[in-house]
């Protein structure tokens, strides 16, 4: 029993789109070849919208418009299947309006145009050139396209590892991670951790940047002995932390007992914990930073700089007016990787630090995507969360693009 | 860059030279704070590997002589030698094939006439959205379960192809004049022949980014192969590091761990300290403009 039968939402999902279109075209501002063909232009607009929504749907064969379960399971499903629809109308919707839009604009299509010169043309290069790319294009599809497609089929699935049958449960595992208080806290430890991994990470390699990349006596080596840490695995760090912190062995703890008499739980305290994992890993990522902000830093042109100063900016109007905006793209570059980092690399270093514990105060997204996945062998849920950190990966890419075409300077 | 030496002084030169500290001297200070911080770590690891858990214990700073023991557990007991064999294998196998794949990719990219070349292009590109730790599980189910693979196989094969590898070859590519492929078209030169005559020979400075980056991800890799090789003799290091955890008769387990987790260290830190200026130029050809 559908809350509302399939075709009706395409229908729906169409007018939305061909109306969204149809506004578009007829704004201030629109280019005369777009206005004059408006009406094309909606029914194209409701065209592909319906058909992202369908692309996106029909494998799940509209179940979260499906009404079976509880009053709550239902309401999830529907905001689900919302979101789905409206993403894929979406999505679809943009792609086709952006080349129709190229097209009436007399634009080229994206490499519609070739302008280098020399290329090769004998007889069978195109051939030649399908064959150059036909290892690299079929590991990524084997390995990398059919993988994320099964993802999201597993996502919708009951799987057990090691069981060969499978049981099509619509967005079951998706529910029960949204009305799970548990994997709330654990989404809410990855954003702390990446939050103040990232901010760590880049204020102090800023700073130490900001020191070492003039000229200074002895400045090759200390910008060789900032670096390297980098060049250490995650697991290393975790290992090298773990010797640390260690309650009873480690040499930190040894101090604060003999200087202030007390020690601190580092890796047993579920409050203590996080602020350890952060701790380790910014050490890990930092000599990443500093190697980027040197050389960002070299490429701020000097001239601003005394300009500045001649005017009587202080040092600190000159950072914060001129070095720090100028540096933006590398900050942005920055921002990206360390969110990856603290995502994703991270793995390996919990695992050895703390392994995701004490009660679980260090189990990020990735770490329970494994644990789930192989080691409680539920391939459905795994995917599922799997899927929401996609989700996350998505946001920080567009992220990266919308402030890489807008705010941020390119100096060099 | 020398002339770029003591800006804020050249600016202000009215400021006289009151103090008798050196110039700057704040900045000697954070910055041998730093390397302190950043190093100490790294120094107590070196270390503890010298020394045995009772003298851990006892938080002694300096060498001691229990790395002949510690040595021994390390290289003949525990086989970390046959686990840095594995992994030395797996990130030149993985490095090398990620470097001839997207060779040649990036040349059918830039010195081909191919329909459709843009949408190629964006199949490829793409993927560096999706990161393999995301579908980590479904590629799991497909290489550990479907296709049984739990070896070098397991570990090299899915990821041999790079959509950085090609984009930065794409991009290194495209930087080239177009009279150089004329000029060897007229040479008579095929496609390959170009390839191996003028392209590589040009292109070992992108060739040593994407190698020093790969190197460094290959030989870090830690999650994929916990999940896939269960084979102890053919475990990589970062795996391998686990069977170093679980102490001796005698209790000593910091000791070899860190010995262990220095030696683990110095491949990724002999490549990444010679190709440095490599390892950021990979970045800035990769960085879209």
């Amino acid at each position: 029993m559908y809350l509302v039968s399939p075709p009706i939402l395409l229908l729906l999902v169409a007018l939305v789109g061909g109306s969204w279109s149809a506004w578009r075209a007829r704004a201030q501002g629109a280019a005369p070849a777009v206005r004059q063909r408006a009406q094309l232009l909606a029914l194209l607009g409701a065209v592909s919208a319906a058909a992202g929504a369908l692309v996106l749907l029909a494998p799940l064969n509209f179940c979260p418009f499906e009404l079976d379960g509880d009053g709550n399971a239902n309401r999830l499903n529907v905001m689900l299947g919302v979101f789905i629809l409206l993403g894929g109308a979406f999505l679809a919707h943009r792609v086709v309006s952006s080349l129709v839009g190229r097209w009436l604009r007399g634009e080229a299509l994206p490499g519609a145009t070739e302008t280098r010169t020399g290329l090769f043309s004998g007889p069978g290069s195109t051939l030649l050139a399908l064959l150059c790319l036909a290892p690299t294009l079929t590991i990524l599809t084997l390995f990398l396209y059919y993988p994320m497609f099964d993802t999201f089929q597993l996502s919708t699935q009951l799987a057990r590892l090691g069981a060969p049958r499978t049981r099509f449960v619509c967005m079951r595992n998706f529910n029960q991670l949204l009305g799970d208080p548990d994997y709330g806290r654990t989404v809410l430890i990855s954003f702390f951790l990446a939050a103040f991994i990232v901010m760590f990470s880049l204020a102090f390699s800023l700073l130490i940047a900001q020191m070492a990349y003039r000229p200074i006596t002895g400045g090759r080596f200390y910008r060789a002995l900032l670096v390297w840490p980098y060049a250490l695995s995650p697991v290393i760090a975790g290992i090298i932390f773990e010797l640390l912190f260690h309650n009873t062995a480690g040499v930190l703890n040894h101090v604060l007992d003999s200087t202030f008499g007390f020690k601190v739980p580092w890796l047993l305290d579920p409050t203590i914990a996080p602020w350890t994992v952060v701790v380790a890993s910014t050490w890990n990522i930092l000599g990443f930073c500093i190697l980027f902000y040197i050389a960002g830093l070299q490429n701020v042109p000097n001239d601003l700089l005394e300009a500045a100063a001649i005017d009587g900016a202080s040092a600190i109007q000159r950072f914060f007016r001129i070095t720090f905006p100028l540096l933006s793209p590398i900050t942005f570059f920055l921002v990206v990787t360390t969110t990856t980092y603290a995502f994703f690399d991270t793995y390996g270093l919990i695992d050895f630090l703390t392994a995701g514990g004490p009660v679980e105060s260090t189990t990020t997204m990735m770490y329970e995507v494994f644990e789930v996945g192989v080691v409680a062998r539920n391939l459905g849920s795994a995917a599922a969360r799997s899927l929401l950190l996609f989700g996350i990966v998505i946001g920080v890419t567009i992220l990266q693009f919308r402030f890489s075409r807008g705010r941020v300077m390119y100096g060099s | 860059m020398e002339e770029k030496l003591g800006l804020p002084y050249a600016a202000a030169p009215v400021t006289p030279r009151r103090r008798r500290l050196p110039k700057r001297w704040y900045a000697h200070v954070i910055l041998i704070t730093a390397i302190i911080i950043t190093g100490f770590p790294v120094y107590y690891a070196v270390v503890v590997a010298t020394q045995s858990n009772t003298q851990v214990f006892n938080y002694q700073l300096t060498p001691s002589t229990y790395l002949e023991r510690n040595w021994d557990l390390v290289i003949h007991e525990r086989q970390l030698p046959r686990y840095m064999l594995n992994s030395v294998i797996v990130a030149l196998v993985m490095t090398t094939g990620k470097a001839v794949l997207s060779l040649l990719a990036g040349m059918a990219f830039v010195f081909f006439r191919i329909p459709g070349k843009w949408l190629i292009f964006g199949f490829v590109l793409i993927t560096l959205m999706m990161p393999t730790e995301v579908m980590a599980i479904a590629l799991f189910r497909l290489v550990g379960v479907e296709l049984q693979w739990g070896g070098y196989d397991a570990m090299i094969v899915p990821f041999i192809a790079s959509a950085t590898g090609s984009f930065l070859f794409r991009q290194h590519f495209a930087s080239i004049p177009g009279e150089l492929s004329e000029a060897a078209q007229i040479d008579g030169a095929n496609p390959l022949q170009f390839l191996w005559y003028v392209l590589i020979p040009i292109s070992w400075n992108a060739i040593a980014a994407l190698f020093v980056i790969q190197f460094l991800y290959a030989w870090n890799q830690y999650l994929w192969p916990l999940m896939v090789i269960h084979e102890t003799t053919l475990k990589p290091v970062q795996l391998g590091l686990r069977s170093l955890r679980s102490g001796t008769e005698t209790g000593d387990s910091f000791g070899p761990l860190m010995l262990g987790a220095v030696l683990a260290s110095i491949p990724p830190l002999v490549v990444f300290l010679a190709l440095q200026k490599q390892f950021m130029s990979g970045f800035a050809l990769t960085r879209d403009k």
